[in-house]
């Protein structure tokens, strides 16, 4: 299960509609607790693929993000993308190229009015949906 | 020279479980030497050939990649951080 705070799903959907008409991208800051993993912090990147069907995180997006995890106590947890004329599902792409199977991977669809966001494990490129439970915003955020 | 190499989640299961880790060397590519002499299964997952990284691992020497510095010959000093990280890509 992947709990975000309702902060962090407002700004992976805002960074998303912000990207179109390419595709966009970013990391998820948090703390593992067994099964369940917490999101705590929505890092935005840049697509440097600047692609309407692929994403490239910039590696020194992924660089400052992973230190300012590291400063807060948190790991980078996962990662999220947007599929914009396609539902939230991993693509074949996005199967190939997971680059860690301890992280959760977040789809958001920007294809119908709404956005539609899903969250999936990808282990030895098994797709495997998973609870994506929104938590209300605490004070101390 | 010593410094500290730093591994993502998903190299950690080949490094004892460690986050963080000291190694030595002159170059980027001796402090990899070092790092791989102590966790022998880490070669396959940085590297494709003996001269060359994988091309889905980026690699940063403090705040830059090491592919505008030179590559694997980039010289390093003491408390240099190295910070190993996965291409994040898809589709």
């Amino acid at each position: 299960m992947l709990r975000v705070t309702s902060e962090v799903l407002e700004q992976m959907v805002r960074h998303c509609l912000d990207g179109r008409p390419e595709e966009a991208c970013g990391l998820l800051g948090g703390t593992a607790d067994g099964d369940a993993v917490e999101v705590s912090v929505c890092y935005p990147g840049r697509n440097v693929a600047a692609s309407a069907t692929l994403y490239e995180l910039d590696p020194k997006d992924h660089l400052l993000a992973d230190r300012d995890a590291e400063t807060r106590g948190l790991e980078i947890v996962g990662v999220f993308h947007s599929h914009t004329h396609t539902e939230a599902y991993p693509s074949p792409t996005d199967v190939a190229r997971a680059p860690d199977p301890g992280w959760h991977y977040v789809l958001v669809s920007l294809r119908d009015t709404e956005p539609i966001v899903r969250s999936f494990r990808i282990v030895e490129e098994t797709i495997t949906e998973e609870t994506l439970e929104t938590l209300a915003m605490t004070g101390d955020l | 020279m010593p410094v500290t190499v730093k591994l993502p989640t998903v190299l950690r299961p080949h490094a004892g479980g460690e986050r963080q880790v000291d190694a030595a060397g002159a170059t980027v590519g001796e402090v990899m030497g070092d790092l791989i002499g102590r966790f022998p299964s880490l070669k396959d997952q940085l590297f494709e050939t003996e001269a060359s990284l994988r091309r889905f691992v980026n690699v940063y020497l403090n705040d830059d990649d090491i592919r505008y510095l030179g590559g694997l010959e980039a010289g390093v000093s003491d408390g240099d951080r190295l910070t190993i990280l996965p291409a994040v890509a898809g589709g």
